[in-house]
């Protein structure tokens, strides 16, 4: 391998790395608010994309008026989501939880394929062709990917440091019932929190599709992601970004390596990190002492 | 309104206490020792598939229903245990020796993956299990020497002690006997001391600890002797396969077996059994749906996944305790009619933020 090569592959890297890590902020975020881990949120993101498809080219919108349409749409099913399914199961055991998010995955899953169908369809976005840096002929997806996985971190980081409900939803994932005190509509918050997932898992869906294209088997991506999350520690956002881009970045190195085993060097570096440091690069839980 | 009297300390750990209870499962069992009598060797081995999923329900349940640890990839050991089977059976051992030996390889794995499970908690569970189970499919994929890769691998036939086990009948006992087993072996697992500290772990860590139950042996415990079980009914399900290929061991049939435990009813036996009943039927159910579906929907290749996701979903939601949950509230509510309370059956609920411990 040469050095262009790699620095091929890890600008490659970068861009899988950051797809994986747009997808693992939403659900991040979900988990901090309410400690429900959605494993359906690479179906969540197949769905924006199919939404954006639908509004941008079946419906003839355009792409940034369809994008838009499509994201919001998005983040209007996350928010009835919450309020219609997800609050229900508020107190059972945690594993019944994480069964319904699968559960609701499938459901979703198999609600696109008879939908939009299985072959994989062209999204046509505006960022295409190619750049070329320092002699590298780089493709204008991939850098629009990293470049948009950066904005969407500092939108976010502003929107939750700034904003009066971000405050509310940061104190509301800090404590539900001292949120409950200060007047603060938690369930409504969680809804909104939701309805901020499921627009980000959206974002990304449309960022990936260039790569991707659009079709059911997308949401595999949604497991990577939550393998980076893990491997960065799943609490923090800055450990699920750090996890998804290693795991992004390692990816198409292992492929080049070792073919066969081609698709599933995420989830073999996931368990190794588990094994070796169960928390996560950056730990964020901690055990109760009894 | 019957109430049983305790009149020995023994009552309180005895199988089966109730007499209505131990009419129903002897007459459960006096009904499948009979079975061949009446069924065709077809029917008869759609209930041998029958047994081997009730056979990993059960492994699962333990896993899951007993002590909490949800396993989202169970089928990876299903796999394993299969893929054992045929490579021991290939270097020419007896089939009972063979049987046992798979089982032990997938609860090695098991207890490795638990291993690895015991610092974790909750989902970083789950997602490792579902990681494994990925894994596990690529592996036997690509290992093409050893598991004859996406080829597939052909199962040589039973023979019992130097008996080929031709007729399916023959079949159905032998395994019907291993079910019955591991009933009997999980029922006693679930009142010895080590079953109730696997209880306990799945309600609550800290006051397991606390009470002195050593929480990471309790799971690797429980990994080994789900693995075990799920490794047995691959090993036997292998059989009734003919060929193997690792596409047979999806995330697809994890998902069945989970769908089999919730729908059945999370942390009991007779739930594992009865989920088991729910699935063999379910896509006879789903081709009666597809008559009456108009054409546009029954056709879809995806109506199958999405019943079973919303079987799930609407279990979970509406009836976490399952299939048998809602047995036992209607037969309390004949017992003590008029008194029944609805209050009798409710859960209580934890809310993690207040209790937040980790």
């Amino acid at each position: 391998m040469q050095i262009s090569d790699a620095a091929h592959l890890l600008i490659i890297g970068l861009a899988q790395g950051s797809g994986y890590a747009l997808v693992a902020l939403g659900f991040v975020f979900i988990y901090r608010a309410t400690e429900i881990v959605n494993f359906a949120h690479g179906e969540l993101m197949m769905l924006g994309a199919f939404a954006v498809l639908t509004f941008a080219e079946l419906w003839g919108f355009g792409f940034w008026l369809g994008a838009a349409m499509g994201i919001l749409s998005l983040g209007v099913f996350g928010y009835l989501l919450d309020a219609t399914v997800m609050r229900r199961v508020i107190g059972e055991s945690q594993s019944s939880i994480f069964i319904l998010t699968v559960a609701l995955g499938l459901m979703l899953k198999a609600l696109a394929g008879m939908l939009w169908g299985y072959t994989p369809q062209v999204l046509n976005v505006p960022f295409r062709g190619t750049v070329e840096i320092g002699g590298m002929v780089i493709a204008t997806s991939r850098i629009a990917i990293i470049v948009g996985t950066a904005l969407i971190c500092v939108v976010l980081y502003v929107f939750l440091s700034r904003t009066r409900l971000g405050l509310a939803i940061q104190a509301a994932s800090q404590n539900q019932l001292a949120a409950y005190y200060s007047r603060i509509p938690v369930k409504r918050l969680v809804s909104v929190v939701w309805a901020i997932g499921a627009m980000v898992a959206a974002v990304a869906g449309v960022l990936m599709a260039p790569i991707t294209q659009v079709s059911p088997e997308i949401t595999v991506i949604g497991i990577k992601a939550l393998a980076g999350a893990v491997v960065g520690g799943f609490g923090s956002i800055p450990g699920a970004i750090l996890g998804c881009i290693l795991i992004g970045v390692a990816e198409p190195f292992l492929d080049y390596i070792y073919p066969p085993l081609q698709g599933v060097y995420a989830y073999a570096i996931m368990l190794v990190v588990l094994l070796v440091r169960p928390e996560g690069l950056i730990p964020q839980t901690f055990h109760k002492k009894v | 309104m019957r109430t049983l009297f305790k009149t020995n300390y023994s009552f309180d750990i005895d199988h089966l206490v109730d007499p209505g209870e131990r009419f129903r499962v002897l007459l459960v069992i006096a009904i499948a020792l009979a079975l061949p009598l009446w069924l065709s060797s077809y029917a008869l081995s759609e209930l041998l598939m029958f047994l081997c999923y009730a056979l990993a329900g059960l492994g699962l349940m333990v896993l899951t229903g007993f002590s909490g640890q949800v396993s989202f990839g169970h089928a990876a050991f299903l796999a394993i245990g299969a893929y054992a089977q045929v490579w021991f059976l290939q270097r020419g051992m007896p089939f009972a020796f063979s049987l046992l030996l798979a089982g032990l390889v997938t609860a090695v794995f098991g207890a490795l993956l638990g291993r690895a499970a015991s610092k974790m908690h909750g989902f970083y569970l789950a997602i490792a299990t579902l990681a494994f189970a990925i894994l596990i499919e690529t592996v036997i994929g690509a290992a093409g020497p050893v598991t004859g890769g996406h080829m597939g691998i052909q199962v040589p036939g039973i023979e019992f002690f130097g008996q080929p086990l031709d007729e399916t009948w023959m079949q159905y006992y032998l395994y019907l006997g291993v079910l019955l087993f591991f009933v009997w072996g999980v029922a006693n697992l679930k009142r010895s001391a080590n079953g109730r500290a696997m209880v306990a772990v799945r309600d609550s860590e800290t006051s397991a600890q606390s009470l002195g139950v050593n929480v990471a042996r309790i799971k690797i415990q429980t990994f080994f002797a789900s693995a075990y079980i799920t490794g047995i009914a691959g090993a036997l399900m292998a059989h009734q396969l003919f060929y193997l290929s690792p596409e047979a061991f999806g995330l697809g049939e994890s998902l069945k077996l989970l769908l089999m435990i919730v729908v059945g009813g999370l942390g009991t036996i007779s739930g594992a059994i009865i989920g088991a009943v729910f699935v063999s039927f379910l896509p006879n159910a789903i081709e009666l749906l597809r008559e009456v579906l108009p054409a546009r929907v029954a056709h879809q290749v995806g109506l199958e996944p999405f019943l079973f996701g919303a079987i799930i979903a609407g279990f979970i939601i509406f009836e976490p305790d399952g299939l048998y949950g809602r047995w036992r509230k209607f037969r309390l509510f004949l017992e003590t009619y008029p008194y029944y309370k609805r209050a009798t059956f409710t859960r209580q609920k934890r809310y993690l933020k207040t209790g937040r411990f980790r």
